[in-house]
Parts: structure tokens; C-alpha cells; sequence
């Protein structure tokens, strides 16, 4: 596999503040890579290495294969979308698309045919004439992709790119990256804050915290196998069990994480299971989300649609097999 | 603030009106008296109109040389204050370094100070740069002055201008040069052309500076303030002020025009 | 290496693309190109010129040779201090609260006006209309004026018309105000000096009657205050920011004019006319050098005042 970005202890120092400290990274060829992690934790600064807007502190970063440190955007084969989209408002939407070309010396006929076919493709077909102002906040995210992607990159990064867009929206722009990216077969990197969609999107995902990866892999092993209380914490809503419990039922005295699908409630009591009370429900649709308390620690199970859901106050019994906990660090 | 009750009272509207029309008349009755048909005092009402005194005007070769000079100056002193005051608007918005607020002030000293101390401090300098009174230290007395209205302006724009933009236009394939003519200059253009305006009208009227730094030269301010203190032909003056007062008008609208969609109207900041 | 284009431009052959990347690579660079030219003007030559004024006030001339002394001292300010020099100060701050106050007078209404009760088309229109006076050429307003103070003039004839001329005698013939005629009196010079100023004064004004929020006039009304307490104890001192603000343009203006002084009034000297006189072939830089520090040092103390008083925020 072709390594499209990587990262050798990279870091990125604003004078005492480490925004990115010592990374590692390698991003496939043909991926749909996501950095998740909470505002402040280097996830933007590595996107903006990578494009050239930042330049590392320390550290080797390669781009196939070519050193990228110390050459500037412009002559980067890397192109972003922004957060805020970064439209030229005193440009149509067609020069915008064919900046790109016009910088590099396309003549018009062909940055003209480029942009349309590039419009075409995100469904805006004829839009060419409009300005920026004119287009509502999903037609210019839009906009600004295929301003982008018309450049041919190798990489496209992508700055929260569905921050601003409402629900509906969200998804239905969710889908369609994820299909454009299989079409096109660029790399794509996008930075987001939302566990949700990048679990949903991508097909790796790093997770920072602090400037550093505290963890890289599938979504599935970054939701059911958290490395740490961090990524049990911020991704998905798993359980984090306390290394005293985690002692009493795996034998190990370290953090356990425990997703709440593998929790399942009984009236009954006795026999294996902890004791808890319902303290609320949280009724999400596909599922329940019931809440309950165990000698002070909450833990939450998620109870299919069609199922009973215990009445609020009641003793339950929590089931879930010793399989189920995910072992994280050792306590302290 | 508004006030959503009924209309305001009268004797405020009186008192607003007067206000405006003793702004106002003044230069109304300039433009009365360059028709005027009396020639050897101010007197009022004119005897008869006539206008005659435009030709004369027109023949005048002392008027001739002061507007074409007043002209000069103004259009070179407008050029370098828009290329230095752009120049330090952009350092000044694009990063956070230290002595920020002094510069702004720096800035903003030459028109801020009484016009005598900028007139005697510049006259001094030139002296001690051994540089003589010519055409060029006029230039370059207004050009100081100038600069401060290209700069109030091209800050407010720039601080509009997300700098998001250049990292995208980088991010593209230009380079910085291609960045600043395609990107920067287009979203800065209206705000420089207005401050330029401005700063044509601020520097054709000038007369205190000019008067420390000209040598023999007349610049048109400079020809009537002359004519204040030893008239020579009174109408044909009139005439002249009503085409100078027409002349500034124009930038003035101008300028107004070109901003007067944004939140910062250019001319505010005199 | 992947097959299609390098992933990594070529450096650019020509110079600007070369200048450019330098430019990108080391931006300090960059901001110091950009700053040199104007600030090495500024900082360094007109500052420079300001201090060497400065300390020209230090030194003093040698009663007899004409010569600067240039040694350190007080003495050229003490001559501030001599009579005719003090009469010159005094009668230029003074004249200078005066404009102040009548350009406020005049400036109150309008500006009044066009916070609270223009709107749309008619907020342009009071733009403009203040707008145009203020950039219109200073000396063609002053010359509008000779016209309208002459003996002959506009207001004579008013006057006439009106059949109120033994009014324009008596105020004329008031002690020290008055004068031969208009255009010979401190009144003509005082009517002169508000009109030019007005403008400035209007617009901070106003400026800062619009930032006064409409629900506290309505709390004030809601209160039981009429209008007239509301004025007194909401509105006005909520504009006097702005006030004092412009009132630090018409009395800094006032205080370092030299030619209205000249044209317009008596002939007795103002400290602009001083300052000019000093410098020019009596040649006794120092005294004009003291002269000049005056209105400094007033509009410095004046300044800290006004900043205390929140007008900075009106600016």
C-alpha cells in the first residue's frame, strides 16, 4: 500500500504551547482518513501541516514519498476545504471553481468546461453565474469541494467540513463524500470534532488528545476496543468501569470500558449481574437509553425498540458477559 | 437609537434646519457672487448677474499655474499615501506584533497636530536635510498627512476580509504575488479608491503645510489665500472658489458612493 | 512515487515566484519590507522634526547678535510669561472655549435630529449634508465668510432690511467683543471659527446620541420622567462623550489656527499668528518653539480629560 501522507515525529510548537507533539502518522493512499478530537488538541494544526499553511517545529513529513516540509502551499499537489467554506465573494461561482486552473495558466475555454463538469458533479448544474452570496450554506460547501477537487489533488483535506450544515443535511453530505471519495479514489482527510461522523465516514481514524494520537485504527476498533479512558470517554458512549469493579469482575485491577448494547436488564435478582437503580430514560428512537446506578457509578444500557423499559426508580439487574469489558490502563 | 413615537418636536426640527442652512449658505452665496456684476467690493445684493467674469477667469494665467500645480501635488501626494498607508494597513492588520498602537498613532500625528507644528517641524527637516523648496517637498508634506485616511480606510477593510481567503487562494496554486493581484487587491480596491479620493480632496485643499514647505511655488489654496489678504480682481476669485468648491465635491461623492454600503463610510474618520 | 504528477512543484524559474516563496518562507522579512519605507518617513524624519522643535523651545535667542544660544535652559519660557505674550495665550484659549461652546450649541439639534429621528434616505441625506461643509475647502469657507461679515454684505443688508441696524450697532459697539464691522471683531472671528468647526463636532455627537439605547428612554418615561428630565438626566449625559470628543477637534482647531485670525477680526495676534511670526524673519525659533508647546500642552492636559470622560470610546 502506497503511503500518501506521513508524519515522522512532527511537532508544532507556538512557543510554550505544544499544539502537535511528536506525531506519527501514516495515512493510506485511497483512504478516507478522520482526526477526531476535542477543540485544541492538534487535529486542525496536522491538517494544516499537511496542506503547508504551517510549517513543523520538528519532525519529517512526506507527502508520496516527496519532502513537504519547507515547500509552500501553493506548490503543494494538496488542496483543502475550509470550515468556512473561503469563497471568493468578488468572483461567480465559475471563476471560483477555476481558480485553481486559472493560477496554473488553463486558458478559459478550458477552466470554463472544467468548472461546469466539476458543478455538474455535486448537482449544480447552471450555477456558474451566481456569486457566493447567492448560495445557501449547503450549495457553497458544494462549491468549495469541487473548487477543490477540480485541481486533480492528491490529498484532499477537509476542516470540519459539516459543521455548519443543519441534521438532515449533514447526512445526506455525509453519503455523498463517502461516495464521491470511492468515485474519484483520492485520499481524503477531514477533521471533525464529531464522534459520530467519523465513525460513520471514515475508514481509520486517529483520535488526538493534547497534540498527540492516543489512538489509530477502524472506527470499529476505536468504538468497541478504546485504548484509553480519553477514547472510551469521548467516542461513543460506552460504559467506563472503575479498575476496582473492573478487579471484581475480570480479575484485573485496570479501567474497563463497556458498551451499553452488551448491557442487557432483568427484574430479577440474584445470581450474577449487578445490582442497580433505574434513574432515568432516555428514548432515542431505534433504541432506549436507560440509565441506572450502581453504588454511586452510572452505567447505561441500550434497550431495543419493541422491549419493556424498566419504570424509573426500579431494581434492576445488569447482565453482560465478562467478555464484553474492554480492558484499558492500569488504575491507579 | 430611534425614537418610535410620533415625529420629533418642532423646535427641534427648527433648530436642525437652522443648524443646516447656516451650514449651508455660505457656500451658496459663493456661488451668487461669481455671477455678480460689482466688481470692487462685496456688496449684496448683487447689482446685476453676469458671466463675464468666468472668461476673465479663465485668461488668468496665475489661476491656470496654481490649479494645474494644485492638481500635481495632489495626484502624486495621493499616490504614495496610497501605496504607504496600504503598505502599513496590511502589516498592521495580517499580524500581532508589538508597537501596533504606536504606529496608529504614528499615523494619525501629522493631522492630528496642529497644522503650524507639522508645517514648521517638516520646514525644519528639509532644512536639515539640505533639501530645497520645490514642488517634491510639498508632495511629499502632503503625502505625510495623507496617509492617514488611505490607512483608517484600508484597515476597516482589511480587518473585513477573512483570512481565510489568502490561505485558500495559496491553497490553490498561487503564489503570494498572484494571491495579492487576484484575491487581496479586488476585495481591498473600493476601500483604496475611496481613501484616494479623500485624500486628493484633503490634500488639493490644504494650505497651512504647503505655506512651510513651498518655496516660490503657488499652489491654488496658496493663490487665495493671496487673494484674502491683497484682493486683486474680487469676482474673478469668487469664481475661482466656486470651481474649487465644485472640484472637491466631486471625490467627496465619489468616495461616499464607493462605500456607503459598508459599515465604514469613508470621510468619517477626518 | 505515484505515476501521474509530482506531488511537489518545481521552484519556480522566474524571479517573482522565486521572491515570493523567500517572501512566504521568512514573513518577518516580509512585514519589515513592508513597514520600512513609510515608518523610517514618519518615525524617524517627521517625529524626529517634532522632538528637534521641541527641544528648540529649550534654547534661547541672544537679545542682541539674533542668534540661537544653544545652551539649555527656562528663559524662553518665561518669556511666555510676559504680558504681551500671556494676552496672546490667554485671548486664544479663550476664544477657543467660546467656539467650543457655540459650535455644541449649533451642533445639539442637528445632530440630535439626525440620531433619533432620521431614517433611511433622510440618514444619507443629513450625511451628506454634513459631510459636504466638512470637506469643502477651509478657505473658501473662510472667504464665503469676508464676504458675509463685509460692510457691504449679506448680513448688513439683513440687517437693514430688517430694520434692526441700531441691534448690529450696539452689539458692534460692545466692549472688546465688537468692532468697526463684523469682519473686524472678535464676533465676526467667532462666527467664522464655529462655522468651520461645526462639522467636526457634529459627528462624534451624533455618533454617540445614537448608541444611546431607545429602552432607556423608555425605562426613563416608564419612570414618570417628562421629556425634559429624561434630556436632563438619560440623553445628555449619555451623549457627552461624544461631545467632549468633539469638542477636542473645535478647541485644538481653534487653538493652533493662524489664519482665520489673519483675515477675519482684530489685529491683535493669536498664538498660530505668534508661532508664525516667531519663526519666520524675526527668526527667534525658540520663542515660536515655546509658542507651539502651549496648545500642546493644553490639548495633552485636555486629552487626559477626555479620555477619563469616555470620549475615546465616541471617537
Amino acid at each position: 500500500m502506497t503511503i500518501a501522507v506521513r508524519f515522522d515525529a512532527v511537532s508544532r510548537h507556538f512557543g510554550a504551547v505544544r499544539a502537535v507533539d511528536a506525531v506519527d502518522l501514516e495515512i493510506e493512499e485511497g483512504e478516507f482518513f478522520a482526526m477526531l478530537g476535542p477543540s485544541g488538541s492538534g487535529k486542525t494544526t496536522c491538517l494544516r501541516l499537511i496542506a503547508g499553511f504551517e510549517q513543523p517545529t520538528a519532525g519529517h513529513i512526506e507527502i508520496f514519498g516527496e519532502t513537504a516540509e519547507g515547500v509552500p502551499p501553493y506548490r503543494r499537489n494538496v488542496n483543502t476545504v475550509f470550515q468556512d467554506y473561503a469563497l471568493f465573494p468578488h468572483l461567480s461561482v465559475l471563476d471560483n471553481v477555476g481558480y485553481g486552473l486559472m493560477v496554473s495558466g488553463v486558458d478559459k475555454a478550458a477552466r470554463h468546461r472544467a468548472a461546469e463538469e466539476a458543478l455538474a458533479l455535486v448537482k449544480l448544474p447552471g450555477y456558474g453565474a451566481r456569486r457566493p452570496a447567492q448560495l445557501s450554506g449547503g450549495q457553497r460547501q458544494r462549491v468549495a469541494l469541487v473548487r477543490a477537487l477540480v485541481n486533480k489533488p492528491k490529498v484532499l483535506l477537509l476542516d470540519e467540513p459539516l459543521g455548519a450544515l443543519d441534521l438532515k443535511l449533514r447526512e445526506q453530505m455525509q453519503e455523498e463524500l463517502k461516495a464521491l471519495q470511492k468515485s474519484l479514489d483520492i485520499t481524503f482527510v477531514f477533521v471533525t470534532h464529531d464522534q459520530g461522523e467519523a465513525l460513520s465516514m471514515a475508514d481509520r481514524v486517529a483520535v488526538f488528545n493534547d497534540g498527540k494520537i492516543v489512538q489509530a485504527g477502524t472506527p470499529a476498533e476505536i468504538y468497541g476496543k478504546p485504548a484509553s479512558r480519553f477514547v472510551a470517554d469521548f467516542v461513543g458512549s460506552s460504559n467506563v468501569l472503575p479498575p476496582q469493579l473492573v478487579a471484581k469482575i475480570a480479575g484485573e485491577s485496570r479501567w474497563g470500558s463497556l458498551k451499553p448494547e452488551s448491557v442487557s436488564i432483568s427484574a430479577a435478582d440474584g445470581g450474577l449481574g449487578l445490582r442497580a437503580k433505574v434513574i432515568a430514560a432516555h428514548y432515542v428512537g431505534s433504541s432506549t437509553k436507560v440509565v441506572t446506578e450502581h453504588e454511586g457509578l452510572r452505567i447505561a444500557a441500550a434497550i431495543q425498540a419493541g422491549r419493556t423499559v424498566p419504570a424509573v426508580g426500579s431494581d434492576v439487574t445488569l447482565i453482560f458477559a465478562k467478555s464484553d469489558v474492554h480492558l484499558m490502563e492500569a488504575g491507579s | 437609537m430611534r425614537s418610535d413615537r410620533s415625529g420629533a418636536p418642532f423646535s427641534l426640527k427648527l433648530a436642525a434646519a437652522a443648524g443646516l442652512l447656516f451650514l449651508h449658505l455660505p457656500l451658496a452665496l459663493i456661488f451668487l457672487y461669481a455671477f455678480t456684476t460689482e466688481d470692487k467690493s462685496y456688496v449684496f445684493p448683487p447689482p446685476g448677474l453676469t458671466l463675464k467674469w468666468f472668461a476673465a477667469a479663465w485668461k488668468r494665467p496665475d489661476v491656470w499655474a496654481a490649479l494645474i500645480l494644485s492638481v500635481k501635488v495632489a495626484s502624486v501626494a495621493t499616490l504614495i499615501s496610497m501605496v504607504m498607508g496600504t503598505l502599513i494597513a496590511a502589516a498592521v492588520s495580517r499580524t500581532k506584533f508589538f508597537g501596533r498602537e504606536t504606529i496608529s498613532l504614528l499615523v494619525i500625528l501629522p493631522i492630528a497636530l496642529p497644522g503650524i507644528i507639522t508645517g514648521i517641524a517638516l520646514r525644519s527637516a528639509f532644512n536639515l536635510m539640505d533639501i530645497p523648496f520645490s514642488v517634491w517637498t510639498i508632495i511629499l508634506g502632503h503625502a505625510t498627512f495623507c496617509i492617514v485616511v488611505v490607512y483608517n480606510n484600508a484597515v476597516a477593510r482589511f480587518r473585513r476580509t477573512s483570512g481565510s481567503l489568502i490561505e485558500a487562494s495559496m491553497d490553490l496554486g498561487a503564489d503570494g504575488w498572484q494571491t495579492f493581484r487576484y484575491v487581496v487587491l479586488p476585495n481591498i480596491a473600493t476601500a483604496l479608491l475611496a481613501g484616494g479620493m479623500l485624500a486628493f480632496a484633503l490634500s488639493f485643499d490644504e494650505v497651512i503645510v504647503t505655506t512651510f514647505t513651498a518655496g516660490q511655488q503657488q499652489t491654488l489654496p496658496i493663490w487665495m489665500l493671496e487673494e484674502l489678504v491683497r484682493p486683486r480682481e474680487r469676482p474673478v476669485t469668487n469664481v475661482v472658489a466656486m470651481v474649487v468648491v465644485l472640484v472637491t465635491l466631486v471625490p467627496i461623492l465619489l468616495a461616499f458612493r464607493l462605500t456607503k454600503d459598508t459599515d465604514q463610510i469613508a470621510g468619517q474618520s477626518k | 512515487m505515484s505515476m501521474s504528477a509530482a506531488i511537489i512543484r518545481e521552484r519556480p524559474a522566474s524571479l517573482m515566484g522565486q521572491v515570493s516563496d523567500y517572501l512566504w518562507r521568512n514573513p518577518k522579512v516580509f512585514l519589515f519590507l513592508l513597514l520600512t519605507p513609510p515608518l523610517l518617513w514618519l518615525g524617524i524624519i517627521y517625529v524626529g522634526s517634532l522632538f528637534a522643535l521641541l527641544l528648540q523651545s529649550f534654547y534661547s535667542i541672544d537679545e542682541f547678535s539674533g542668534l540661537i544660544n544653544h545652551e539649555l535652559t527656562l528663559k524662553t519660557y518665561g518669556e511666555l510669561l510676559r504680558p504681551e505674550n500671556l494676552d496672546i495665550i490667554v485671548r486664544t484659549v479663550t476664544m477657543s472655549l467660546a467656539v467650543t461652546l457655540g459650535a455644541a450649541i449649533i451642533a445639539f439639534p442637528i445632530a440630535y435630529y439626525a440620531a433619533r429621528y432620521a431614517r433611511g434616505g433622510w440618514k444619507a441625506l443629513f450625511y451628506l449634508a454634513v459631510m459636504l461643509p466638512l470637506w469643502s475647502s477651509y478657505l473658501v469657507k473662510v472667504y464665503a465668510w469676508k464676504l458675509i461679515l463685509a460692510k457691504e454684505g449679506i448680513l448688513t443688508w439683513l440687517f437693514a432690511k430688517l430694520h434692526l441696524t441700531f441691534l448690529l450697532d450696539a452689539v458692534l459697539s460692545l466692549p472688546i467683543v465688537g468692532g468697526n464691522s463684523l469682519s473686524l471683531s472678535y464676533i465676526g472671528m467667532f462666527l467664522v471659527f464655529v462655522y468651520v468647526w461645526v462639522p467636526f463636532m457634529i459627528l462624534p455627537l451624533q455618533a454617540s446620541l445614537e448608541r444611546v439605547p431607545v429602552n432607556l428612554i423608555e425605562a426613563s418615561a416608564d419612570l414618570g420622567a417628562n421629556a425634559g428630565q429624561t434630556f436632563r438626566n438619560v440623553i445628555f449625559p449619555l451623549a457627552l462623550p461624544g461631545l467632549i470628543a468633539g469638542s477636542i477637534f473645535t478647541f485644538s482647531l481653534t487653538l493652533g489656527d493662524y489664519i482665520i485670525p489673519g483675515i477675519v477680526g482684530s489685529s491683535r495676534l493669536f498664538i498660530g499668528q505668534a508661532v508664525s511670526a516667531h519663526q519666520g524673519t524675526a527668526g527667534n525659533i525658540p520663542l515660536a518653539a515655546a509658542f507651539t508647546v502651549v496648545p500642546m500642552v493644553i490639548m495633552g492636559l485636555y486629552l487626559m480629560f477626555a479620555k477619563r470622560m469616555g470620549a475615546f470610546d465616541a471617537l
